[in-house]
């Protein structure tokens, strides 16, 4: 009974030391999670703020960030101009944009024979995902791997089965690509998928396309870096087969940091210029423009300066790729938007 | 039986005290908090309606009856409907149910009836420790397993059929499918029904058994014409439980169903389940049309647990019925 009672108190202090310290309280994305989780440790271990992150999703992030449940959001996807009218009329203020690391989406597949990386056009991603191109020898696959033996199997298409962040940057580059996915399917973070399988999560269409002989599925360039699935090379707006790496995608932001867009609400999908990745992405920070707890205010800015000058050294060793100087300068900048 | 009674008429005297005395009195006041208990139940089943009716009030507004028959599921152009859903429940859990029911009121006769004690016991244990393992650990060793082993047996099984294949077993086939979520399924609701088919069929009094025996019924006539018709309600029972479990079920199902929102007719082809697709999209789905909607599926999931557990209490009622004559 005793040590019942002293482990109580002991919960008790735990759970009491818990609610002093966490102070900010955010959630969102689940792809930047692991950078996030690393800042926000390095960050509390430094200037003794704690950040509780809840991992929960994209939708996630922008539903409780509009609903003000949390302190700051987190999503894979700028917010679209609905999302920036609903976010006025219930809070009554702006959100702003931070964008935090970059990601970028790989096609892996599971194909027998096949060891050197693939080479994939955007009119070869999307006519497989529209179901119109369903064999791996078909002639705008052969085109683009001379010497490369096709089998003449039907491709199995996997993709997520929930919204996400990573789905919103493979249908964002396949409108830019595809007139006809833009007509068909459009854009979104889910969509009516015309053909394939699906699995929750970047996990499941990974393990999805390993176990299935002659697959095809995106997944998020982190993942397949540290779990070592190996990716095709994609065709960018120049013309260049490029495979994806924390280089490439740096790459595919620089083009895009010189007519960057005061709100950061960009899309850096098919970027042009040489040497880029074209299915990356910004992920961003939601924070409301008005903070009335001084604290929080201070200690949200705080943190969104640091993150930039700090923090950004940080990425490569989590194999996240960094911004560009000229969208840290930027967003320096923007911090002092909020009020 | 006697001495209890007088104690009660004794104690009607003391009905005049007072009310509180009267109130604080054991039976009063048991009677009014298992009462209160019962209606929690009811306050927390309303309120779950309540709650999914309020909530889905977008989408039922939008699409009103058309929900249940439409077939698109579509967030970018925000047309949704539940038929690919309803249809994936209720096939995976009819097909969960064809393979587990015979298997599980099978291994519960012989364990109840034919199995020595030892073994009989140990067995149930084994049993009931398979029923304690999370559905997530289900569904995981269905992906890893269950899913590769059938993608070895199935295109076999297409092989000889050649093109005598039925309509059912139509179609490519790449592991994840119906069927094998219909099979997940059936591997986690079978220990429903052989725990409780057992305990059924053991609680069928020895009278009956003995009274056939001495008639000069074997053990396997004993069995199949005496107890287990006697135990037909208790099995019945279990059963139900073990559908109830197969609508509801989630993780194990969204893992192997291959999560596609379509109708094809073919066991071979991906589909998808109600309670799996509020497991995976309900967390992403960014407030609307699209949450309502995915609301508006666990509404009709609700109602169609109703129909069918309606459904099973009125097969009962007409077996026992024939039973009786």
């Amino acid at each position: 009974m005793k040590r019942f009672t002293t482990a109580l108190i002991a919960l008790a202090m735990v759970a009491i030391g818990a609610a002093g310290q966490a102070l900010i309280n955010g959630g969102g994305a689940t792809f930047p999670y692991p950078m996030y989780s690393k800042w926000f440790n390095e960050y509390k271990a430094k200037k003794g703020v704690a950040i509780n992150y809840q991992s929960q999703g994209s939708g996630f992030g922008v539903q409780q960030i509009t609903a003000g449940t949390i302190d700051f959001g987190a999503s894979d996807y700028a917010l679209t101009d609905d999302q920036l009218k609903e976010f006025q009329s219930k809070r009554g203020m702006a959100v702003l944009e931070f964008p935090t690391v970059l990601g970028a989406d790989v096609p892996a597949y599971n194909l027998k024979g096949v060891t050197a990386p693939l080479n994939f056009t955007g009119e070869a991603l999307a006519g497989i995902f529209l179901g119109k191109i369903t064999k791996w020898n078909d002639p705008e696959l052969v085109k683009a791997n001379p010497g490369v033996n096709l089998p003449k199997t039907d491709i199995v298409v996997v993709h997520r089965s929930e919204n996400s962040g990573t789905t919103f940057i493979w249908v964002d580059y396949l409108c830019k690509v595809s007139k006809e996915w833009e007509m068909k399917v459009g854009r979104g973070a889910g969509v009516n998928w015309p053909v394939g399988l699906a699995g929750k999560g970047n996990e499941a269409v990974a393990g999805q396309v390993e176990q299935t002989a002659n697959s095809l599925g995106y997944i998020e360039l982190t993942y397949a870096i540290q779990n070592k699935i190996p990716y095709g090379k994609v065709k960018n707006a120049d013309g260049e087969f490029v495979q994806a790496s924390l280089a490439s995608v740096t790459a595919a932001a620089a083009g895009a940091a010189k007519n960057m867009p005061d709100d950061f609400r960009v899309s850096i999908t098919n970027a042009p210029g040489k040497g880029v990745y074209p299915i990356s992405s910004f992920t961003w920070l939601l924070v409301p423009e008005k903070i009335a707890d001084p604290a929080k205010k201070k200690a949200i800015t705080d943190f969104l300066t640091w993150m930039l000058k700090d923090g950004q050294t940080m990425t490569e060793a989590l194999s996240f790729a960094q911004l560009p100087k000229e969208v840290v300068a930027k967003e320096v900048k923007a911090i002092a938007k909020i009020k | 039986m006697a001495s209890s009674a007088a104690t009660i008429a004794g104690a009607r005297p003391h009905g005049r005290a007072s009310f509180v005395k009267r109130v604080l009195s054991g039976d009063s006041l048991s009677q009014a908090v298992a009462f209160v208990c019962a209606m929690m139940i009811l306050v927390v089943t309303a309120a779950l309606v309540f709650e999914l009716w309020t909530q889905s009030a977008l989408s039922r507004h939008k699409f009103g009856f058309h929900f249940l028959a439409n077939s698109t599921w579509d967030p970018v152009a925000e047309n949704f409907g539940a038929l690919p859903f309803i249809y994936g429940t209720v096939v995976t859990s009819m097909l969960a149910l064809l393979i587990a029911v015979p298997l599980g009121v099978g291994a519960a006769i012989f364990l109840a009836e034919l199995a020595p004690p030892k073994l009989s016991d140990g067995m149930t244990f084994l049993i009931e420790l398979l029923a304690a393992v999370p559905s997530v650990i289900i569904g995981l060793i269905g992906f890893l397993v269950l899913v590769p082993m059938l993608n070895v047996v199935v295109p076999s099984i297409k092989d000889l059929l050649g093109d005598h294949a039925p309509f059912f077993f139509s179609g490519a086939f790449y592991g994840v499918s119906i069927l094998s979520a219909g099979v997940v399924l059936s591997i986690m609701i079978a220990p429903y029904i052989i725990s409780v088919s057992r305990e059924v069929l053991l609680a069928v009094p020895k009278d009956l058994r003995e009274a056939a025996l001495a008639l000069g019924a074997t053990r396997w006539e004993t069995t199949w014409q005496v107890v287990v018709p006697y135990a037909r309600r208790g099995i019945m029972g279990s059963i139900f439980l073990a559908m109830a479990r197969a609508l509801g079920e989630t993780m194990a199902v969204t893992m192997v169903v291959g999560n596609v929102p379509k109708l094809t007719g073919s066991l071979l082809s991906a589909g998808d389940s109600m309670a799996s697709v509020i497991a995976s999209q309900f967390t992403e789905a960014a407030g609307g049309v699209y949450l309502s909607s995915l609301i508006e599926v666990g509404l009709v999931l609700f109602g169609i647990t109703i129909i069918l557990n309606g459904a099973a209490r009125l097969l009962i009622l007409a077996t026992t019925e024939k039973g009786a004559k």
